[in-house]
């Protein structure tokens, strides 16, 4: 059923009891032509645009827990393109424009939310590095613009100009750039795949991939044997885990993500804004609670939540580029499971074995590449190469050297 | 998380620097390795790829704040439980030369 | 409703001193409390049962609970930079002069504009606002979204900055007991009787948790006496420590506890130089979870008017707080505890009309209880409709057989039976299990070293709080190596707890709430569940069930019954949401602590600050270094001063701090060896008594960082590294020693601190410093040439290295002394060189000669770039393995297309060049696929007499000579350059070996 204005109010005098599933809940076939594991964002877009734009029809993607119980459900929300390196940055664009049409295309209001994303910058340093940024931004027609103190002042009067240990002297802003609803994008892509015929199996976790002959032929899950014609991982955190089934072992660490949620609390932050002088990165979400992280933890896990040294470092962060949020309490912390790869990039390709294709990589920034993973990953894995966007995502980039490390920190993947 | 460094007794997590796997093997043995060519496999698995399990996980961490003793720890990565913790200089002393199985 | 009054507290009882009276305000009304309130009993005190509104229909909400689970009573506490919004007024200790407000309402509390949206209520179900307000797109942020935002939110946080302080400090004990009930009181007495380290910790400002709030007897004493007698016993144990107002919020890996203690919210203001609260990071090797049990609340129609109230609540208020929350009670409820509830209610004078229970088959000490009460007992009953708007009036119930009865009340206190606060247990991914006969999700596995007593671990009675928690202190005391402490459990009641399911008012009237601050209803579960959110998640997020300031703890267990019976699934097959930290919400400061402003991060100073401050510098952020960067003039900006400062030391000498270069000490007998493995090129063949600029690659192949490398002696080596990464080169080398080459025998350890290091720049650098050298030493050209080190004596005897290196590409070397010389070492070369025009310089003159002279710095080395690509290819040697020599041999890494570095000089005189423009063809547009490279560093030369700069562009060398433009977008500027060899200054080293 479409969703609008229309929809909503007839629902409403029936007394809301006419709305339907927002998707089938299909026990597996013995086969599909397809068959995507992860019901995260990614996994889900992968499915849509497979459906939608390659015109596949026998598709599956099958979830070990619940739709979008992987990091599309506990991120930070933002999306964004300002990236540096000629690797990226197209990619990255390519997902916001689909962000900016993604509300009309799946019939589902995901709150794309193009409220802007200011760097602040502290030193001229870090200046110069922002507009080599920005720069290469233009170059590929992303909007930016550099911003000095006054500039960020008008913006975001709340932030520390007068007392800070390292005074804020400016900032790039991408005003595209912004929040979209995590989860709603988790369920509009699932809702939107469903209507397209696609299976979304939950609580189905694959226990096996097999392979024959070097071609993988279908995955063995807690529902059973499942064929495929091919098989496409999506598994963010859990790659190495899922992908080491097949025999393959990965450029990959899993690392813990820590975020936060304060109470909420009346409009007061506008924008993202990002801390230079350290890793912070803060929204309000439109139910009013400030939304912020920082750094990973920096140790492997697969335990999905942190500890205090990180969590003080952040509130340390925030404290001081915010000096009114003392009082502010935080609601709710927790932790996901990133895919750190080894040169801070994602990874869309194919892999030495036959069938099995490969998304991963995303560090902790998968959910803004969400749209353009899963259109990305869609054609790599119907046309068995990758588009002009996904083209430096390649699995060989570590042995060939053409890595894409925005940072510059080399193959320590908890540096990224 | 508490780190038992066997040279300062329990401290927090803070006091430490992380770095990764302890089971990847520098190639010392293969140093005429170059890309493409014969060796070059083990220096790119060294330099790039990862067990990364669910499970117990053998890994370097660095005393940075303490003794400055680089320290091996067996850690299991889903529950963080630690069953050991060696200094690093000890375990890589006692190990064979690179390149013998 | 009653008008606010004092006519609702009690002549006697309860733990209140009637001596102290406690003037406050609630949206503008002054009204008077007494010590020992809370915010919540004052107000019930005071007859002020209409306190907030709810998030989304702006429902009119009263007082639901006495603790922090409260969904309701939320108010914005203290004004101005102070203000604390969603603050629980449950929670709020009262103190004089607290002034709180009512949040989430416009106009006023009463007549709220926005309570127009329980009419639109059809129409904002759950998750409503995903299927609409897509069209037109643009209209989102222009429209839509700001006024859900301004709809949204609940109360307003402070505009100014936290004038208050936060401190932290860690605590390690043996046994951690959190929560003081009975069950915490028994484990701390317990474990603190075997003289193990005891921290117990308690969210209330006083000991005793249900204690104080019931009428029960233990050992045949009144329960809170008991707990006041507990309370002096441990308090006077050595070993122990007991926190009041501290809330243990979370549990980490490894038995750490996070805490924070409320120093002085009972206060109008902190004392001065207090803290208004305190983190504590508790590290415990056993703990006691003594965290009690949640009442839930009865799913009816209209539930959530102000006046119905949880029981054990209403019990709290007038046993406790001797405050009345009504007059006329309707006791509804599926469990035994009712009973209390009716006894306690009658024998504050509150008349009880009934007690309705579900259950048809009820225990004679309810039946007795409902006797004495003189309350009619209403059995195999339930609830459907509280009728009222502001406050409740009635309450209609359904009896056995259909027929309605309504009871006239203005209270109604209900219970639904109790979730026990597992939340501790499951912080470390601990998973409850649902328990059919307590209708409860117990503990399951728990954190390492972690017993749960008490109701926490559904041990509702208070004799079986007693006994576990007095197992458990023992337990832990003794497991934390410490003898077993003689204890004898008091005596006490083994009160009935017996409760039957009653998850939904089969026929509820009107809106039955589940979660009530977010608006949550029996209806938005059926929708979730009608739409496929079935999942505990989905049903979570979908309707935002549990997300609120209290993160559902009185609504959580609720919707889970109702989506198992939706689901026709047992409760245990549903499950349960995660709970994850905090337990109640923290306040950021507490968490972030004292490191804010200026103190945010600590600031590192040379040895010559003070000087450099004396002589006028300007300073620059350098990591956390503070470096001079440029020492102005009267009527100098810092271009003008830098440029003087650079002719200055090209024209005649100049000094400038060089310290913050990282100063690694490295020795023993493998230490050639080691060098030769570490940095690309040789240093074993390094003669004792001379330096060399070395490069270090990353394993990776990518330049990793550079400096220059000093042989003291045969088997003692000085290694600088770059200010930036002085850090991780000294983690590297470690690296390297202790896991890579265990048995090189090398120590290296970090001098950066130790000495001072200038450098000593310019034509008449070997003059001024031939005049702070003791006499009798030689450095003449022929007897100190170039990259010539070696120790010196110098200012009468100070024992210092001098090292002819040269980064502005002059005559220079580097002086070095010990540290504590640090400041004299200027102030001496200031003065020796008086009449030699001697001119301090900064980091921006330092960094407009390393441009002019070709050397990379920071911005060069920016973890991108090869050796190759920054002109050092050469300094890779073939001869010898080192750290990134075989990956260095990737084809991406020699590709001769790789963004290489050159020089540049701007065309047209006095126009501008600047870092982070893009290197694009004349001509071409300014796209991707004409992107050639980009500006790293530029600076005005004096040299020059114009704007030169370094950049890194692809195949630069083979353009040198060409015009190109240096395309700054964001800056909008647009230069045509002119490509140049890298070193613009002197490129034979004429001057620096002169």
């Amino acid at each position: 059923m479409r969703y609008s204005v229309f929809s909503l109010l007839s629902q409403a005098l029936a007394g809301n009891t006419g709305w339907r599933p927002a998707w089938r809940d299909p026990q597996p076939r013995s086969a599909y032509d397809v068959v995507i594991v992860g019901g995260g964002g990614h996994g889900l877009a992968t499915a849509y645009y497979l459906a939608k734009v390659h015109g596949l029809r026998n598709i599956a993607v099958v979830e070990k827990g619940y739709l979008g119980s992987g990091n599309v459900g506990r991120n930070t929300t933002i999306v964004r393109s300002n990236y540096l390196l000629p690797g990226n940055t197209p990619f990255y664009e390519w997902s916001l424009k689909l962000w900016e049409g993604l509300e009309q295309d799946i019939n589902y209001n995901a709150m794309v939310s193009q409220r802007g994303v200011l760097n602040l910058y502290h030193s001229d340093s870090q200046r110069d590095a922002y507009v080599r940024r920005g720069n290469a931004m233009m170059l590929c027609g992303v909007d930016a613009e550099l911003l000095d103190q006054d500039g960020v002042r008008r913006l975001a009067p709340y932030l520390d100009f007068d007392n800070a240990r390292f005074p804020i002297q400016g900032g790039l802003l991408q005003k595209r750039g912004g929040t979209v609803r995590h989860d709603a994008v988790a369920w509009g892509y699932a809702r939107a795949a469903d209507l397209r015929g696609v299976d979304l199996i939950q609580n189905c976790e694959v226990t096996g991939i097999r392979v024959e002959n070097g071609r993988a032929v279908g995955v063995e899950t807690t529902k059973g044997f499942i064929g495929a014609g091919k098989i496409g991982l999506a598994c963010a955190g859990n790659t190495s885990r899922v992908a080491a089934m097949a025999g393959l072992r990965l450029p990959l660490e899993s690392h813990v993500l820590q975020a936060f949620v304060s109470e909420g609390v009346k409009p007061m932050i506008d924008q993202v804004i990002t801390f230079g002088a350290g890793h912070f990165y803060v929204s309000q979400s439109d139910k009013g609670g400030l939304v912020f992280g920082g750094d990973i933890d920096g140790y492997n896990s697969y335990a999905q939540r942190g500890n205090l040294p990180t969590i003080e470092d952040v509130m340390e962060e925030g404290f001081a580029l915010m000096p009114s949020i003392g009082r502010l309490r935080v609601l709710r912390h927790w932790g996901g499971i990133m895919d750190m790869s080894m040169d801070g990039s994602p990874i869309i390709d194919r892999t030495p074995v036959e069938g099995l294709y490969l998304n991963c990589g995303w560090c902790y920034g998968g959910f803004k590449a969400t749209p353009a993973s899963g259109w990305c990953f869609a054609h790599t894995i119907a046309r068995d190469e990758p588009h002009a966007y996904n083209a430096a995502y390649r699995l060989d980039r570590f042995a060939t050297g053409r890595l894409i490390d925005e940072k510059g920190t080399g193959s320590t993947p908890n540096k990224h | 998380m508490r780190i038992r460094c066997p040279h300062c007794g329990e401290r927090g997590n803070e006091e430490f620097a992380y770095l990764g796997d302890a089971t990847v093997r520098r190639p010392d043995h293969l140093p005429e390795a170059r890309a493409g060519g014969e060796g070059f496999a083990d220096w790119y698995d060294y330099v790039y790829l990862r067990d990364n399990p669910a499970g117990e996980h053998r890994e370097l961490w660095h005393h940075v704040h303490g003794c400055r003793s680089w320290l091996v720890v067996t850690r299991e990565v889903r529950s963080h439980a630690i069953a050991a913790v060696e200094d690093a200089r000890a375990v890589a002393r006692a190990r064979k030369p690179a390149g013998e199985a | 409703m009653a008008t606010p009054s004092h006519s609702r507290r009690l002549p006697q009882g309860g733990l209140v001193d009637r001596t102290r009276p406690v003037a406050f305000t609630f949206d503008g009304q002054r009204l008077v409390g007494l010590a020992g309130d809370t915010l919540a009993s004052a107000l019930v005190a005071n007859g002020v049962t209409l306190v907030g509104r709810s998030f989304k229909y702006h429902r009119p909400r009263g007082i639901l609970s006495a603790g922090a689970e409260e969904p309701n009573a939320l108010v914005e506490l203290r004004a101005g930079a102070r203000r604390e919004p969603n603050t629980r007024a449950t929670a709020a200790e009262l103190y004089d002069g607290l002034v709180a407000a009512s949040q989430n309402r416009w106009p006023s509390l009463r007549f709220d504009v926005l309570a127009v949206n329980q009419l639109l209520a059809p129409f904002l179900s759950a998750g409503f606002y995903y299927k609409t307000f897509m069209w037109p797109a643009s209209f989102w942020e222009k429209v839509y979204e700001p006024l859900i935002r301004r709809a949204a939110g609940l109360g307003r946080a402070a505009e100014a900055h936290d004038p208050d302080r936060y401190e932290k400090a860690t605590l390690h004990c043996d046994v951690l007991v959190i929560g003081s009930g009975p069950a915490g009181l028994m484990a701390a007495l317990a474990a603190g009787r075997s003289g193990a380290r005891v921290v117990l910790a308690e969210d209330d400002f006083i000991l005793g948790g249900r204690l104080n709030a019931e009428d029960a007897a233990i050992d045949g004493r009144p329960a809170a006496e008991w707990a006041a007698a507990a309370a002096a016993e441990l308090a006077a144990m050595p070993e122990v420590t007991v926190l009041a107002r501290t809330t243990v919020f979370g549990a980490y890996d490894h038995g750490a506890y996070g805490a924070v203690e409320r120093l002085a919210d009972h206060l109008p203001t902190p004392p001065e130089h207090g803290a208004r609260q305190r983190m504590w990071r508790i590290v415990a090797k056993r703990t006691v979870l003594a965290s009690g049990a949640i009442e839930r609340p009865l799913v009816f129609g209209d539930n959530d008017r102000p006046g119905v109230m949880l029981a054990g609540a209403a019990r709290t208020y007038v046993n406790r707080f001797a405050a009345l929350p009504g007059h006329r009670a309707v006791v509804v409820a599926n469990n035994d505890d009712a009973a209390r509830t009716v006894a306690a209610l009658s024998a504050a004078g509150v008349h009880v009309q009934a007690l309705v229970d579900c259950r048809t088959d009820v225990s004679p000490a309810l039946r007795a209880a409902a006797d004495a009460a003189g309350a009619r007992l209403v059995t195999g009953a339930v609830p459907l409709r509280a009728h009222g708007r502001m406050c409740v009036q009635a309450l209609e119930v359904e009896e056995p057989g259909g027929r309605h009865a309504t009871f006239d009340c203005d209270l109604v206190a209900m219970s639904g039976g109790w979730t026990p606060a597992v939340h501790l247990t499951s912080h470390l991914g601990g998973r409850p299990v649902w328990d059919e006969r307590a209708l409860a999700f117990l503990p399951g596995s728990l954190p390492p070293g972690m017993a749960v007593v008490g109701a926490a671990a559904g041990a509702f009675s208070l004799d079986e709080c007693l006994t576990t928690g007095a197992y458990a202190g023992i337990e832990a005391a003794t497991a934390a190596g410490f003898a077993p402490p003689a204890v004898e459990v008091p005596r006490a009641e083994r009160e009935s707890t017996a409760v039957a399911p009653l998850w939904r008012s089969p026929r509820a009237g009107g809106k039955a709430f589940v979660d009530f601050q977010n608006d949550v209803t029996t209806d938005d579960i059926e929708l979730s569940h009608r739409e496929a959110f079935r999942s505990v998640e989905h049903l979570k997020r979908y309707t935002t069930l549990g997300m609120a300031t209290d993160q559902g703890k009185t609504s959580n267990v609720n919707a889970m019954a109702l989506m198992a019976e939706l689901k026709g699934e047992p409760i245990s097959a549903v499950g349960t949401t995660t709970f994850r930290p905090p337990y109640t919400p923290v306040a950021i400061g507490a968490l972030a602590g004292h490191h804010r402003g200026k103190a945010f991060r600590p600031t590192r100073l040379t040895a010559a600050h003070e000087w450099a401050r004396e002589a006028g510098a300007e300073f620059i952020e350098t990591g956390v270094w503070l470096r001079a960067g440029w020492f102005p003039k009267p009527g100098e900006d810092w271009l003008a001063a830098c440029t003087r400062e650079v002719k200055a030391t090209r024209g005649g000498v100049g000094i400038c701090d060089v310290s913050t270069l990282g100063k690694i000490d490295i020795q023993g007998p493998d230490a050639a060896r080691f060098l030769d493995r570490v940095y690309s090129n040789t240093m074993s063949t390094l003669l004792v008594g001379k330096a060399r600029y070395g490069l270090m690659l990353r394993e990776d192949g990518f330049v990793f960082d550079d400096g220059t490398t000093a042989r003291l002696g045969e088997q003692h080596y000085l290694m600088t590294t770059t200010t930036a990464k002085a850090g991780e080169v000294m983690a590297h080398l470690e690296f390297c020693l202790q896991w890579l080459w265990p048995d090189l025998d090398v120590q290296a350890v970090s001098v950066t601190e130790q000495w001072t290091q200038f450098a000593v720049a310019g034509p008449q650098s070997r003059a001024l410093l031939q005049r702070v050298l003791d006499p009798g030493q030689d450095i003449s050209n022929d007897a100190f040439p170039y990259l010539a080190c070696g120790p010196v004596s110098l200012m009468g005897g100070v024992q210092g290295r001098l090292f002819r290196l040269s980064f502005s590409g002059e005559l220079a070397y580097e002086i070095g002394v010990p540290a504590g010389f640090g400041d004299a070492l200027p102030r001496a070369l200031m003065a020796a060189g008086a009449d030699l025009g001697v001119t301090p310089y900064g980091l921006e003159a330092m960094s407009v000669m390393r441009i002019e002279k070709g050397h990379v710095a920071g911005a060069e080395l920016n973890g991108q770039t090869t050796a190759a690509d920054l002109g050092l290819g050469k300094m890779v040697s073939q001869k010898k393995d080192c750290i990134g020599r075989v990956m260095a041999t990737r084809p991406a890494l020699v590709d001769p297309d790789r963004e290489t570095l050159v020089g540049f000089k701007v065309v047209e005189p006095g126009v501008r060049a600047s870092a982070g423009a893009h290197f694009l063809d004349i001509g071409a547009e300014p796209t991707l696929e004409n992107d050639l490279g980009h500006v790293t560093a530029a600076c005005f030369s004096p040299h020059e007499n114009g704007w030169i700069g370094l950049g890194l562009m692809k195949r630069g060398p083979e353009r040198i000579g060409q015009r190109v433009r240096a395309w700054d977008g964001v800056r909008k500027r647009d230069v045509v350059v002119e490509l140049r060899h890298p070193v613009f200054f002197d490129p034979q080293g004429e001057r620096l070996r002169g």
